[in-house]
């Protein structure tokens, strides 16, 4: 029972981390594929560190902007009487970093793959270059994007250094997956690790699954 | 081709929106205090937890953890309404940031240091001076550079001027029932653990008990954190394990109660 508390709580996280993430991954994704401005290799390089950067690093920075007594945190508090750090909110926010650059990343790539030709043309036919985006941008990279966002849910599902880091293992609140085999083993309780690794196995042949079955290239193309 | 793919796409949708709900649904638990506590208190606190929540229908949560790391957390705000530590010195840190009440700070319990090895081992060891036996290849203590467990044997084992001779041979884990696991797991051949841990695992056998006299003050104080937003409900657990049925739930797992002062 408490197993599978833990691994809906897990999913749960992981699918409002990538939700949230998305948007805004999608958008940067089709900035840094059609458009230059100035900072732009910076900005990409920003935000693509926490791909590089050891998950316990990314999360002990976030854990100094996001605790109690962060300059983010704290406005938190002061504004809304809520905390970051530690709560559920935690777990979704280092998912969320966390999963950020491999949603952004494969966004750019498959904005890079639409035809340019495909968006002039559809401009010469009156359209607006935000119903060039609606109408023939997203759906041509539609399969980069869920790719990308089947990356980095798997990515969010397992992540473990951002996230013990920000948001503790603290049982029946932030305890997720990762957190929960890890601290099982430190404590000894042999036991109650069997199910969780069993259920984690089951979690990643579905995903690998489901994700082979729909990102197959589609038949006849290319 | 087209549609094929359409179709997957919503099924993904309905998928994602499945999860998004069941998110929704996950519960906040409110009411319920949140202890943070050292490791080597998991078992007795869990059975002095249910015995409080079935005299008082009050719930109790725990989070066990090495003290020091469990400090840490706190000082960063984790949401702990009481804190337990297995050494003074990780109290007295978060003391001196003001971040528990000092008022409701006392010493709950004692304990004392022993050796183990696999249950059924080969092991001959049978005194502290026997652990730089080549015998033993590996010895896990708790990370004798902060958590409490490792401080302690370190600190015994260099008043036996062994620390030198013993220094290249530990290994060290994230709290004391980590090292108590490298045992059974057969990574490490001994261990220095808390009596209290070695009587909780039928795995090990104690080697050698360090005589209280001999080893270094064990504390483990308690206190209600200055941020808790339940200090009430706090102070009253804390004055449940303070009490005589809870302190003698405390003696049946092996821990020493401190005399009255």
């Amino acid at each position: 029972m408490d197993t599978l508390r833990i691994f809906v709580f897990t999913a749960s996280c992981a699918v409002v981390a990538v939700l949230l993430a998305l948007p805004a991954a999608t958008g940067l994704g089709w900035l840094l594929a059609r458009k230059n401005w100035p900072g732009k290799a910076l900005f990409e390089t920003m935000t693509t560190l926490p791909l590089v950067l050891p998950p316990v690093a990314t999360g002990l920075i976030l854990l100094d902007a996001l605790g109690r007594r962060g300059w983010i945190g704290a406005w938190v508090w002061s504004c809304f009487g809520a905390d970051i750090a530690f709560t559920e909110k935690a777990v979704v926010v280092a998912m969320g970093v966390m999963a950020f650059p491999l949603l952004a990343g494969s966004a750019r790539a498959a904005f890079e793959e639409v035809p340019r030709r495909q968006e002039d043309l559809a401009r010469t036919l009156g359209l607006s270059e935000a119903q060039v985006f609606r109408r023939v941008s997203l759906p041509l990279a539609r399969r980069g994007l869920l790719s990308g966002a089947l990356l980095g849910y798997a990515r969010a599902l397992g992540e473990f250094g951002a996230t013990i880091t920000l948001a503790g293992a603290i049982p029946g609140r932030t305890e997720t997956l990762a957190s929960a085999i890890y601290s099982r083993l430190q404590l000894g309780q042999d036991d109650s690790i069997l199910p969780l690794l069993l259920l984690s196995l089951a979690a990643a042949f579905c995903l690998v699954w489901v994700s082979q079955q729909w990102l197959r290239p589609p038949r006849g193309a290319r | 081709m087209s549609t094929d793919f359409a179709r997957r796409s919503k099924g993904f949708r309905a998928f994602a929106l499945g999860l998004g709900l069941l998110s929704l649904a996950a519960p906040l638990r409110a009411g319920s205090i949140l202890v943070f506590a050292a490791a080597s208190m998991s078992d007795a606190l869990k059975s002095a937890g249910a015995a409080y929540e079935k005299r008082t229908g009050e719930t109790v949560e725990f989070s066990f953890a090495a003290s020091n790391l469990l400090a840490v957390q706190i000082s960063k705000g984790a949401p702990a309404d009481v804190f337990l530590s297995a050494d003074d010195k990780q109290m007295d840190l978060l003391a001196a940031q003001g971040l528990i009440n000092k008022a409701t700070r006392r010493e709950l319990l004692s304990n004392s240091l022993v050796a183990v090895g696999l249950a059924g081992g080969p092991l001959s060891v049978s005194s502290a001076a026997g652990l730089a036996s080549p015998e033993i290849a590996h010895l896990a203590l708790a990370d004798p550079r902060a958590v409490p467990a490792g401080v302690y044997a370190k600190k015994y084992l260099e008043a036996q001027g062994l620390w030198d001779a013993l220094a290249a041979k530990v290994l060290p884990t994230g709290n004391v029932r980590g090292a108590l696991e490298a045992v059974v797991s057969g990574n490490a051949d001994a261990a220095m653990v808390y009596k209290t841990d070695a009587l909780i695992s039928k795995k090990v056998r104690i080697l050698f008990e360090v005589p209280v006299k001999e080893g270094p003050r064990i504390d483990y104080p308690i206190a209600v954190v200055a941020a808790s937003a339940q200090p009430k409900e706090a102070g009253r657990f804390l004055d449940f394990l303070a009490s005589k049925p809870g302190l003698a739930l405390f003696k049946g797992y092996g821990f020493l109660v401190p005399a009255a002062p």
